[in-house]
């Protein structure tokens, strides 16, 4: 009964500090009211609250970005490596070998303007897909907008990309291209890519919860897109009139196309684009109410 | 403003169980996930024994209704498997209901586990932020309390170091440091208290006791009677997923310990260990003709049987029993590597019977809980809900009946004693 006594004096004492932010707090937030109810149906994402959750976001994005190189040798020097690596492969092999054509353009600068934003993409999608069941834990025991995890996998490699991009200006440089404002063009093509790779991220990362095939599976279908993406050939290879199929059935193709275009000039992606917009909007809308469909169950399956 | 914090009305929450138990077919299991999303729908007020799932379903929270007034502090006590964890995601909206209907007023902060969301690699200042974020805190609001922070936590000098490289005790100080300044009007509590050593759980107790006392609403979730009784005017007592108890905390806590689900029959099952890596399986508690049970002759040794698994070879790990006066305060306990120090550097996969015995004539008779732990380094494995037992008064060494009050504490070892010899002449 002592014993109790104190504690409680020293909980007062302490209670005052403490007091003085609360009045501030109390005076600027009103008490929210939540219903927590049985949910029923489609919904579509609450944009206001992930907007709300924005620093959640932020420093999940961070976390990633920041572990990502920890504890290795080359840090950072791994962003450029990879890419770098895979474009002086193709060169060797698909550009000096086997003499696939690139359109007048020095083929380390044509695989390279394309094998950047293919591996944003393939990172993007691997993380984003594994989010959710890397992130387990957190999904059982607190509560947040479940799509920043898969957003913020898709956000991380961006870093990367950016670090690549000054590898492919010294490329550029070298083999006499000079950026231009033309330049900019990247940016809404990285904004398509980022939102496709979202798209499939949020279909792959919630069936993932419940079948782990999942993670076996995303690999296999990178290295396939790979190649069926206009990254080691040029998007000529495809027959004109297949230009907006293969548009539909690769959204990729379209974006790697635009950034192309926006690097080294070569024709600018039409109806191929068209397609791949298109499809990309499909992926883009269904992922998110599948999502949200699924997200109540995360918790309990995962 | 209601001067309600939360209401819960008639909430119930159906678990699909044994999903992978038995076969399927193939188009069964197409068909299930197909339906799946629908099935939790329509089986709101149907009767689960109508549909053909009923033996893949349980109800882990039936109809339960409650109401926590504003700047209340509840207590949740129950077995393992009681709804409780369930009723607590709930509400923390980690999972959703099946039927019914929670109304919260205020901003809800739940700390359903100490230090969720920390990183190793990130340092000490970097999980602070991660952490905070996690648990709802705005990045100003962690500037603000940051020395505060790293003052309740002691880890000043270690602010900058990646908390894999930080003790055990380092660590979860640091999660509850940030954990504790969490300032919603609303507080959901798991348990947290079960960690770090004997000083620092008084701290926390303190700290909870602060949350209290400054007239915020808390759900508190512990296997600790002392903690509820002091820290919480009121108590739920759940059972198989309904409320078998509301009321005046200190009540509540009293009838559970008394009730045939406090004393057992000196067997317990722990079905809630799955995943650890060290998984208690069963317990018993065998009287001195080794059979089970749970009430003991003072002068009685009580032998505790404990059945655990390991899933991966370890190094570091331990498990420790721990003897709990009724409000679970620790009294007696010993840990296995205490005995078999080679235990700690080297640990088998494989399923375990580990025994130790406690002498009889220790314990005055009264009410004892037994509380099991398996840990590694900054790693808790499973903690499985302490389970009570009773020492009689039969058998008690004591021939005066006139000390069986409070006097003498709760350790009654005889000690050898003389007959009082006089000195000089005994007047008569």
């Amino acid at each position: 009964m002592n014993m109790h006594g104190q504690e409680r004096k020293g909980a007062r004492q302490t209670l005052r500090l403490i007091d003085m932010d609360k009045v501030e707090q109390a005076g600027t937030t009103a008490a929210p009211v939540t219903v927590i109810r049985p949910p029923k149906g489609w919904l579509p994402v609450n944009l206001r609250e992930l907007w709300a959750y924005r620093e959640l976001l932020y420093f999940f994005t961070w976390r990633d970005i920041k572990v990502r190189y920890k504890q290795t040798l080359f840090g950072f020097a791994w962003a450029v490596m990879q890419p770098l690596f895979t474009m002086i492969i193709f060169s060797l092999f698909f550009g000096a070998l086997a003499k696939i054509p690139s359109e007048g353009i020095p083929y380390p600068l044509f695989s390279y303007a394309a094998v950047l934003p293919w591996t944003l993409f393939s990172e993007g999608l691997t993380r984003s897909s594994n989010s959710l069941v890397a992130e387990a834990n957190l999904l059982q025991k607190v509560y947040f907008p479940r799509l920043l995890m898969p957003l913020a996998g898709v956000l991380s490699p961006v870093v990367d990309f950016a670090v690549a991009f000054v590898v492919l200006i010294g490329l550029m440089l070298y083999f006499g291209y000079y950026p231009s404002v033309m330049m900019f063009w990247i940016l809404p093509f990285l904004l398509l890519e980022l939102l496709l790779a979202v798209g499939i991220g949020m279909w792959l990362s919630a069936i993932n919860v419940e079948y782990r095939d999942v993670r076996y599976a995303i690999p296999f279908l990178i290295q396939l897109g790979l190649f069926a993406s206009p990254v080691v050939y040029p998007v000529t290879f495809v027959p004109e009139r297949f230009q907006a199929l293969y548009g539909l059935l690769n959204p990729m193709a379209g974006i790697i196309e635009g950034f192309r275009w926006a690097i080294v000039g070569t024709e600018p992606p039409s109806e191929l684009l068209i397609a791949s917009v298109a499809i990309i909007l499909v992926i883009l809308i269904s992922g998110a109410f599948y999502f949200r469909r699924r997200e109540r169950a995360f918790a309990d399956v995962v | 403003m209601p001067d309600i914090a939360i209401e819960v009305k008639n909430l119930g929450k159906l678990y699909r169980i044994g999903q992978f138990a038995g076969y399927k077919t193939i188009r069964e299991t197409l068909m299930g996930v197909a339906s799946a999303p629908f099935r939790h729908i329509r089986s709101i007020g149907d009767q689960p024994s109508a549909d053909s799932h009923q033996s893949n379903t349980i109800w882990a929270l039936k109809d339960v209704s409650f109401e926590v007034k504003r700047g209340e502090a509840m207590g949740i006590i129950g077995r393992n498997g009681s709804g409780k964890s369930t009723l607590l995601k709930i509400l923390s909206r980690i999972t959703a209901p099946t039927e019914g209907r929670v109304e919260i007023h205020g901003r809800v902060g739940s700390l359903l586990e100490v230090g969720t969301g920390f990183h190793p690699e990130l340092t000490g200042r970097e999980n602070i932020y991660l952490n905070a974020a996690v648990l709802g805190m705005k990045r100003a609001e962690v500037e603000r309390k940051f020395d505060e922070i790293i003052a309740f936590a002691e880890i000043e000098k270690f602010l900058d170091t990646p908390v894999k490289r930080y003790s055990s005790g380092m660590y979860v100080r640091l999660a509850f440091a940030v954990a504790a300044h969490l300032e919603t009007e609303i507080l959901v509590v798991d348990e947290v208290l079960a960690v770090g050593d004997a000083a620092f759980q008084k701290k926390c107790l303190g700290k909870m006791s602060n949350v209290a006392v400054e007239g915020r609403t808390v759900l508190f979730v512990s296997h600790n009677f002392g903690a509820i009784q002091r820290l919480c005017s009121r108590a739920i007592w759940l059972e198989k997923g309904a409320v078998n108890g509301l009321g005046d905390s200190t009540a509540i806590c009293e009838r559970y310990l008394h009730s045939s689900v406090g004393f057992g029959s000196g067997v317990y099952k722990f079905e809630d260990g799955a995943g650890h890596v060290i998984q208690f399986l069963r317990a018993e508690l065998l009287n001195s003709k080794e059979e089970p049970a749970s009430t003991f002759r003072a002068d009685e040794p009580i032998r505790f049987r404990i059945r655990y698994h390991i899933s991966r070879e370890l190094s570091g790990a331990s498990i420790a029993l721990n003897i709990t006066d009724a409000l679970g305060s620790s009294l007696w306990g010993m840990s296995d590597i205490d005995v078999f120090p080679d235990l700690y550097e080297r640990r088998l996969v494989g399923t375990w019977v580990y025994e130790c015995i406690a002498p009889g004539n220790v314990l005055r008779p009264g009410t004892y809980m037994v509380a099991l732990g398996a840990g590694s380094g900054s790693q808790y494995f499973h903690h499985p809900t302490p389970f009570p037992f009773e020492v009689s008064t039969a058998g008690y060494w004591r021939q005066s009946h006139r000390y069986f009050g409070v006097g003498g504490g709760p350790i009654a070892v005889p000690m050898k004693a003389k007959m009082p010899v006089p000195i000089g002449e005994v007047s008569t």
